[in-house]
């Protein structure tokens, strides 16, 4: 950026993306962030915002200058010590983030995951049939939240015992991306009952031989990483892979059963699947964000930033742009979803996001193979979390369709 | 505005004019060529924007990165010595005239 270009103050607001207000319902704020300029400064956080689509995409995919090994989260590392040792694919950088990210992308690849989805197709209509025998579910309760935690745990390798702290881990890995508030102290409280499960189950000796973990680790033996890179890598997969798939789904489902007009195309024709997925991550992804931190001084839209700052990517208001999508608020599940922002993109674009789309593929296919409509029977709950949308409860009633 | 040619496996040619700075794999969404997917959205994680670079201008490339590479073993059409990810090309002006050949399948 040039010194000559003219620079001026950033607009500054008082929206606090953590109050019970915004995390309850965030798109009217974004609206207002977006009106408000390309770059905003939060006032209370003393953070940088960017709301719109191009901004986002320019400071997800200039790593040079908006890097990650400041911290995912509100949690400025130039500043403050990480909760947890910072992770060694998400919050690091060049050179380091190249070789991890490219063990990673090999182990994740589709041709990797080949072997997966008829493991992820059979548990998916195991899991919907007596659903629909039923007829009555909580979707959340009973598909959204059981289904992840039990095919990515196998396909990772890890142990059946203890799986139920892998939800306080997530609880604790997204409230660490937000204020240190009450809900921050809530969750970190287990932390003495979950890091030791988490240290232990991801070692090398506690993994099964065939599973995704143990790829890890064989990367260690050919030189890739060190042993102590790979149990972190291992780790990463428990914190980046379950709460976000978790919710995921659980936002397709509620965004399917809120849309029946959505629901009626994807029961004619199930391919829709997975494109209902990443429509779903456009309209309202479970990941709403994420942070990066300016390497040096810069000019970003004639606003400067100084060195070290934290600058939040909002994804959520980017995937609503109008000026990027066409009905931005409609969910649509035959738009042209591809380039939404859902996963981010870039380096840091979520390694596990083909995993996660054949989980979803899975599960709602099987769905709409069997499901005539979806009606919502009853309150629908959201999960409170700092760092993570989604709901915790979706009474339905199911109509099958008739053989 | 660097062009860019598309030929797709029946030998027809689009030649498009892309932005500096947007990738093969986007400038083909843009301009909606056929046979280009790119899924992941740029992110070098699904291989379903590969591509052929024809072999003349394969020098003028930047080399294949490390992430790339573990992915250019996830095409659906068999990997050819000039295969290359659309999405981790980058149109420059250096690049202006480049073609690239869409392979029979993307998944």
């Amino acid at each position: 950026m040039s010194t000559a270009q003219l620079v001026r103050e950033a607009p500054v607001s008082d929206i606090d993306p953590w109050s019970d207000d915004f995390l309850a319902d965030p798109f009217p704020y974004y609206r207002h962030l977006r009106a408000a300029g390309r770059v905003v400064k939060l006032a209370r956080y003393g953070i940088w915002s960017v709301a719109h689509y191009d901004e986002a995409r320019t400071v997800l995919t200039d790593h040079g200058l908006f890097c990650s090994s400041g911290g995912a989260g509100l949690a400025n590392f130039h500043k403050e010590k990480p909760w947890r040792p910072p992770s060694l694919i998400l919050e690091a950088d060049p050179p380091l983030h190249t070789r991890t990210r490219a063990v990673l992308t090999r182990i994740l690849s589709p041709a990797s995951l080949k072997a997966l989805r008829t493991r992820f197709e059979v548990e998916a209509d195991r899991m919907v049939e007596p659903l629909v025998a039923r007829g009555v579910a909580d979707l959340i309760a009973d598909l959204a939240d059981p289904y992840p935690l039990k095919v990515f745990p196998d396909a990772l390798g890890l142990a059946a015992d203890g799986r139920d702290k892998l939800r306080l881990y997530g609880d604790m890995v997204f409230a660490g991306l937000g204020p240190k508030n009450a809900a921050y102290d809530a969750a970190m409280a287990f932390a003495p009952q979950v890091l030791p499960y988490i240290r232990d189950k991801c070692s090398r000796a506690a993994l099964a031989p065939d599973g995704l973990g143990a790829d890890i680790y064989r990367a260690a033996d050919a030189g890739e990483l060190t042993e102590e890179e790979a149990d972190m890598l291992v780790r990463s997969f428990l914190s980046a892979g379950v709460d976000t798939t978790v919710n995921g789904i659980g936002q397709a489902l509620h965004c399917l059963a809120r849309h029946p007009e959505q629901w009626r195309l994807l029961a004619d024709d199930p391919s829709l699947a997975r494109a209902a997925f990443d429509e779903t991550l456009r309209y309202d992804s479970s990941a709403p964000f994420v942070f990066r931190t300016t390497t040096r001084d810069t000019v970003l839209c004639d606003v400067e930033i100084p060195q070290h700052e934290k600058v939040l990517v909002l994804l959520n208001s980017a995937n609503r742009d109008p000026a990027r999508w066409e009905d931005p608020d409609t969910f649509d599940i035959r738009r042209k979803s591809i380039g939404h922002l859902g996963f981010g993109v870039g380096i840091h674009g979520c390694v596990g996001q083909m995993v996660a789309r054949l989980e979803a593929e899975s599960v709602l296919a099987a769905l709409a193979r069997r499901v005539e409509t979806i009606e919502i029977v009853g309150d629908v709950r959201r999960r409170p979390s700092s760092g993570l949308r989604g709901i915790a409860s979706l009474p339905v009633r199911l109509t099958p369709k008739r053989r | 505005m660097p062009d860019v040619t598309y030929v797709q496996p029946d030998g027809s040619r689009q030649t498009i004019g892309a932005a500096t700075g947007m990738s093969v794999m986007q400038a083909a969404l843009a301009h909606d060529v056929a046979g280009i997917i790119g899924e992941c959205g740029g992110s070098a994680m699904c291989a379903t924007c590969h591509v052929h670079v024809d072999e003349s201008q394969l020098g003028r490339l930047d080399a294949v990165e490390p992430v790339e590479e573990a992915m250019l073993g996830s095409t659906a059409a068999p990997r050819q010595p000039n295969s290359r990810l659309g999405c981790q090309i980058i149109l420059t002006e250096a690049l202006h005239g480049l073609i690239v050949g869409i392979p029979e399948k993307q998944t």
